[in-house]
């Protein structure tokens, strides 16, 4: 109980955070929107040999892979604002209180992957004037494998920014660990395009399955086996990633 | 109220090096007093306060506040401590009154209550005439009271102050001078303060430890330090009677030393208020006359000058 009172204060503190910071939601907004925009015309012809004959099919293959980028990038940035506020001494002072360690973090995690799901919502509806088809069961299941997608990529991101300590080392190691596991997942385009070996590389890539299985969820597909296999391989990393980040955590008390 | 015994802690420092930040501290200060550790940079000021407020884990040693033993009971200890750290930690986009509720519901007040709260502190410090703007527009010594109503908004029996008055302009320093009295007169608070400012030390603390290279070289009232290292020093004006002066004056027992200076004689007295009137007996009625007596006190720089071989602002 404690705990969940106390997720929810860090939370509603760092969401206050974020309005106050307009021109952090107004650039979150307007980049995956412009790819929306822009891509589209591009988007029938390159679809076409996967049987992409109309825009809603099109947008179907292109949204998914695009809000799973949107949520596993941003949220690959969460460690920046955690060395912020240790540098501010805010995290020390809300660490003499008996608050829960784990809330500080989990707390944080939440609130950057709800602000991304933010965008994500903004992005399906401006996708579904240009075409995109989906119904609601299957969408809402998706966003709740995009939050768990977005808390791992939070974790992971902390836990090396608790690691490195020093913003200006994050910023290349996030790069560097970031573009093979986009590339790798097929998030812009599917890998069924790919060669071969390719794909072969693509499946030790856990966010390759996340994608496959947002996908399914796009198209209605909710018992395809992309969607349980995507949901338990990111619950089970997410586990993983967040003992990762709380042993960083407290590893300060030494 | 605070008791240590034998804290220790070292840092990995460069290749295979450690730093001994804290060699073993102990400590024991009552409850309601100005607890000062005065120090110069480096010296483990504020390894010692991260210790006590559960911030760190020392590699060694005992420590119970208000009768909870820090180790054992983190929690218990986080319930009774206040803390404000030498940087302060407010976020600059959000008001005083929103970090004082959200402070207070941490810890584990309702939202009615961290209200009250928050409006019984930003009256106590005088902070309602900004308390709804946003942090980052603060002053140095508005940002600093902020920080300090933070550390108490849960009534702490014991407020710990890492360098609670570094970059504040004259005034703002006395202020805060007035308000750390009046937590100890009026909220009956213990308040442990760390400072590299012996004036502070001297006129703020009721009781002061000396920490040197992570180790307590002296401890007890700042009288009772500056007495302990030199008593203090009475400057007769005797024009051309020195001689005789000092003769008359030599042999009596509360003198501890005696010199003679171009400014007049030296006395080394234990206690200036005992031996002025004695003086003043002796030299009455011997013909000798003076026309002037000053009193000089040692410093607390003349006590870590004594203990260590330096003075603090040379470290
Ligand atoms: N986290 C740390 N890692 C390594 N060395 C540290 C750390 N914290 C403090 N030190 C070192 O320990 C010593 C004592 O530091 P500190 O307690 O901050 O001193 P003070 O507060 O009295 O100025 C210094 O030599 C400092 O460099
Ligand atoms: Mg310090």
């Amino acid at each position: 109980m404690k705990l969940v009172r106390d997720t929810w204060l860090i939370f509603c503190r760092q969401m206050l955070l974020v309005v106050r910071t307009p021109i952090r939601l107004v650039i979150g907004f307007a980049q995956p929107i412009a790819y929306l925009i822009l891509f589209a015309p591009l988007l029938k012809s390159a679809l076409a040999p996967l049987g992409a004959t109309t825009y809603a099919d099109a947008y179907r293959i292109y949204v998914p892979g695009l809000l799973v980028i949107l949520l596993m990038l941003g949220s690959f940035f969460a460690g920046f604002s955690l060395l912020a506020e240790l540098r501010e001494g805010v995290i020390e002072r809300a660490r003499v209180t008996p608050v829960s360690r784990f809330a500080l973090l989990f707390g944080r995690a939440l609130s950057e992957v709800v602000t991304l799901l933010g965008q994500a919502v903004v992005i399906t509806l401006v996708a579904i004037p240009l075409g995109l088809r989906v119904s609601i069961g299957p969408l809402l299941l998706a966003y709740v494998l995009l939050v768990l997608i977005g808390l791992v990529g939070a974790t992971v991101s902390y836990a090396v920014a608790l690691s490195v300590k020093n913003p200006a080392a994050l910023g290349p190691l996030i790069n560097v660990v970031q573009q093979p596991l986009s590339l790798l997942s097929g998030v812009l385009l599917p890998l069924a395009l790919a060669p071969a070996w390719l794909v072969t590389v693509a499946k030790v890539n856990p966010f390759y399955w996340a994608t496959n299985g947002t996908r399914d969820l796009f198209d209605g597909n909710i018992g395809g086996s992309g969607v349980w296999q995507g949901f338990s391989l990111m619950a089970v990393l997410f586990a993983l990633t967040t003992w990762w980040a709380i042993t960083r955590f407290n590893h300060q008390l030494r | 109220m605070i008791e240590t015994r034998g804290l220790k802690k070292s840092f990995p420092a460069g290749k295979s090096g450690t730093v001994e930040a804290v060699r073993g501290v102990d400590l024991n200060v009552a409850e309601g007093v100005i607890f000062g550790f005065l120090g110069p940079n480096g010296a483990g000021k504020t390894t010692t306060l991260r210790i006590l407020t559960t911030l760190i884990d020392p590699d060694a040693g005992e420590a119970t506040i208000a009768g909870v033993d820090v180790f054992r009971d983190p929690g218990g200890v986080r319930k009774v401590c206040g803390y404000v750290a030498q940087g302060g930690g407010t976020s600059g986009q959000v008001s005083a009154r929103e970090e004082l509720v959200l402070q207070a519901r941490l810890y584990g007040s309702g939202k009615a209550e961290a209200r009250e709260r928050t409006d019984a502190v930003i009256e106590a410090f005088e902070l309602t005439e900004f308390a709804d703007r946003q942090c980052r527009t603060y002053s140095g010594g508005q940002r600093r009271r902020v920080d300090i109503a933070l550390g108490v908004i849960h009534r702490p029996k014991v407020l710990f102050l890492d360098e609670p008055t570094v970059g504040l302009d004259p005034q703002s320093r006395a202020r805060l001078w007035d308000e750390v009295r009046r937590l100890r007169d009026e909220e009956r608070m213990t308040v442990f303060l760390t400072t590299h400012y012996l004036d502070e030390a001297d006129a703020l603390c009721d009781r002061v430890s000396i920490i040197d290279h992570g180790e307590i070289v002296a401890e007890g009232t700042p009288l009772e330090l500056k007495r302990d290292i030199a008593g203090d020093v009475v400057t007769l004006g005797v024009n051309g009677s020195a001689a005789a002066a000092a003769d008359l004056l030599g042999g009596s027992s509360f003198v501890r030393r005696l010199e003679t200076s171009k400014k007049g004689l030296l006395l080394y007295v234990d206690d200036a208020s005992v031996a002025i009137p004695q003086i003043l007996r002796v030299l009455d009625g011997s013909g000798i006359v003076f026309d002037g007596m000053e009193l000089n006190r040692p410093t607390l720089d003349d006590v870590f000058l004594t203990k260590t071989g330096r003075l603090i602002r040379e470290s």
